[in-house]
């Protein structure tokens, strides 16, 4: 999932002043928290408060799509609605309001929110924890499942570096733990520090380039769709 | 690897197996260097090579590369350049270690750095393309194959490197295996973190020596109060002894009204406390030398050369 972070009020209405009427999309994807139609209710109402007291009138409705970053789900939900509204205020993540940006070409959709990273959600500790970085070169199979390049604080392939207290990282006051020493506490549970003693040599950042594509292969996607319509 | 050449004065007293003293240069922010340069001047006759600190604590100082080659031509004192990972990529840093040959630089000590966060800018973009061991691999390729990434560099730069350890680190374990893995990449001689605790010094070099590279002891005499207890809070992984504080300020209260009784009775304390401390160390055979941080502090290194000497 993907967690993100509500822009301060003042910033989202900076970006709509120039509309007076929007459409609110939620996105019930992989969203977290979740930015779903009630939090796109609320986001409308405190924009049309934040409007009264700028001596405006906004005009404005809520509506959510299952998943953002899916161009067939986003252009079938919103596109009704593009003739009555100016401008569209995404609650999805970067990767849904990219996607609004790009199939409907004559409407600008601004972002309400800001994208902090891919998560997993820890219950145990009640968290949510960016245990990955699609780096692009999985090193989880020489770390015991824990990843430097996401879990370090400078992603170092051959830590621990000398920031590293008892175990705990400089980097946010020795509160976090240090992932190299946890790499080597787990690798020496399992008697691999053969592991933790490999020299790695430094990360290839052409398999992390941005932008990323991934070409779908068109023959084996249309043959799926031709067998599922013959059964 | 390949054979050993010598490319500085300290690569040749290394070579030798001779025990030596090193020294700290810490320019700050400001792009008069004249301060560092007296500094210099004054640790100059007791020192093989002095090193040129990188921003630490994540705080911008003047370039270490520029700093490093003034100071080196200014003062007549041979430099070990402080070179981290922190702020520039495997592509500048390649470019940036050509520039330190042709500046006159022969000595870099690979660092990961400390993170932006600590520093005076933490809004900026932490780099860490390579750590500490492969910038080690990267002088090596370029010094010992004459190449960057396998294209040949025309006339190609002549450096010895070394790297640091925390003596202190816990678990000490994987603070050992690191320093393996900084071996294996090519490092020539380990400069470590500011040690007071003997015990744990001795077991830590012992861990050490079936890499067979020559450690420098990283010591702080501490100038006054002030400093030791600054050493004490802000430098991570790094606790100045109780009993050494104590003595520090009792020296501060005591000599009050008399500065000069109170300089002579820091000395003689730093010197007492790090004579013995050097000394069990050196007739362990565990150490291939010291590296003393005393910044701004540069009338301790008379003393200090008695204890290396010694």
């Amino acid at each position: 999932m993907i967690i993100t972070k509500l822009k301060d009020i003042d910033e989202i209405y900076e970006m709509i002043k120039p509309y007076s009427k929007i459409l609110i999309a939620g996105c019930d994807g992989c969203c977290q928290p979740p930015r779903s139609i009630n939090e796109a209710k609320v986001l409308g109402q405190m924009l049309e408060l934040k409007s009264k007291m700028n001596g405006k009138k906004l005009t404005w409705k809520a509506m959510t799509v299952l998943r953002q970053c899916d161009d067939r789900i986003a252009g079938s939900t919103v596109r009704p609605y593009l003739d009555e509204y100016e401008a569209i205020v995404s609650l999805a993540c970067g990767l849904g309001v990219s996607m609004l940006n790009r199939i409907f070409e004559d409407t600008l959709t601004f972002p309400a929110q800001d994208s902090m990273f891919g998560a997993s959600e820890n219950h145990g500790d009640n968290r949510y924890e960016q245990y990955c970085d699609t780096c692009g070169e999985c090193l989880l199979g020489e770390t015991a499942g824990i990843c430097p390049v996401a879990s370090c604080a400078k992603g170092l392939h051959n830590g621990p570096c000398g920031g590293q207290v008892d175990g705990f990282c400089e980097v946010g006051g020795y509160k976090y733990p240090c992932a190299w020493i946890q790499i080597y506490e787990r690798l020496k549970k399992f008697n691999r520090l053969d592991l933790f003693n490999k020299f790695r040599p430094p990360k290839d950042y052409r398999l992390m380039t941005s932008p990323g594509h991934l070409e779908l292969i068109q023959e084996y996607t249309n043959a799926i769709e031709e067998e599922e319509v013959e059964k | 690897m390949a054979e050993k050449k010598v490319y500085s004065k300290l690569g040749e007293m290394l070579a030798k197996g001779e025990f030596i003293l090193t020294g700290e240069l810490e320019p700050e922010k400001t792009c008069d260097l004249s301060h560092t340069i007296q500094e210099a001047k004054e640790m100059a006759p007791y020192v093989v090579a002095a090193n040129v600190t990188d921003s630490p604590l994540g705080i911008v100082t003047i370039n270490s590369l520029a700093a490093s080659h003034i100071i080196q031509k200014e003062a007549n004192i041979e430099v070990i350049w402080q070179l981290t990972v922190r702020d520039v990529n495997k592509l500048g840093i390649a470019g940036m270690i050509m520039g330190g040959h042709a500046l006159g630089l022969r000595n870099i000590l690979s660092l990961t750095g400390d993170h932006p966060n600590m520093g005076d800018m933490p809004e900026s973009k932490p780099v860490f393309d390579l750590d500490s061991a492969t910038l080690c691999m990267l002088v090596r390729e370029m010094v010992d194959k004459g190449t960057i990434n396998g294209y040949e560099i025309e006339s190609p730069p002549k450096f010895h490197v070394g790297a640091a350890a925390n003596p202190n680190s816990n678990p000490m374990e994987a603070e050992v295996l690191k320093i393996g893995r900084k071996v294996e990449a090519g490092c020539e001689f380990i400069q470590t973190q500011v040690a007071y605790d003997l015990e744990k010094t001795i077991e830590f070099l012992t861990a050490l020596k079936k890499y067979n590279i020559p450690v420098l002891l990283g010591i702080f005499p501490m100038k006054s109060y002030a400093m030791a207890k600054g050493f004490d809070t802000f430098v991570p992984g790094v606790d100045v002894p109780k009993d050494i504080l104590a003595k520090w300020k009792s020296i501060k209260n005591d000599y009050k009204t008399d500065k000069s009784k109170q300089k002579e009775m820091y000395d003689q304390a730093n010197y007492e406390f790090f004579n013995p401390f050097i000394t069990e160390l050196k007739k362990k055979e565990l150490l291939g030398g010291v590296h003393c941080m005393a910044v701004h502090y540069p009338r301790i290194f008379p003393k200090l050369i008695e204890v290396i000497k010694d």
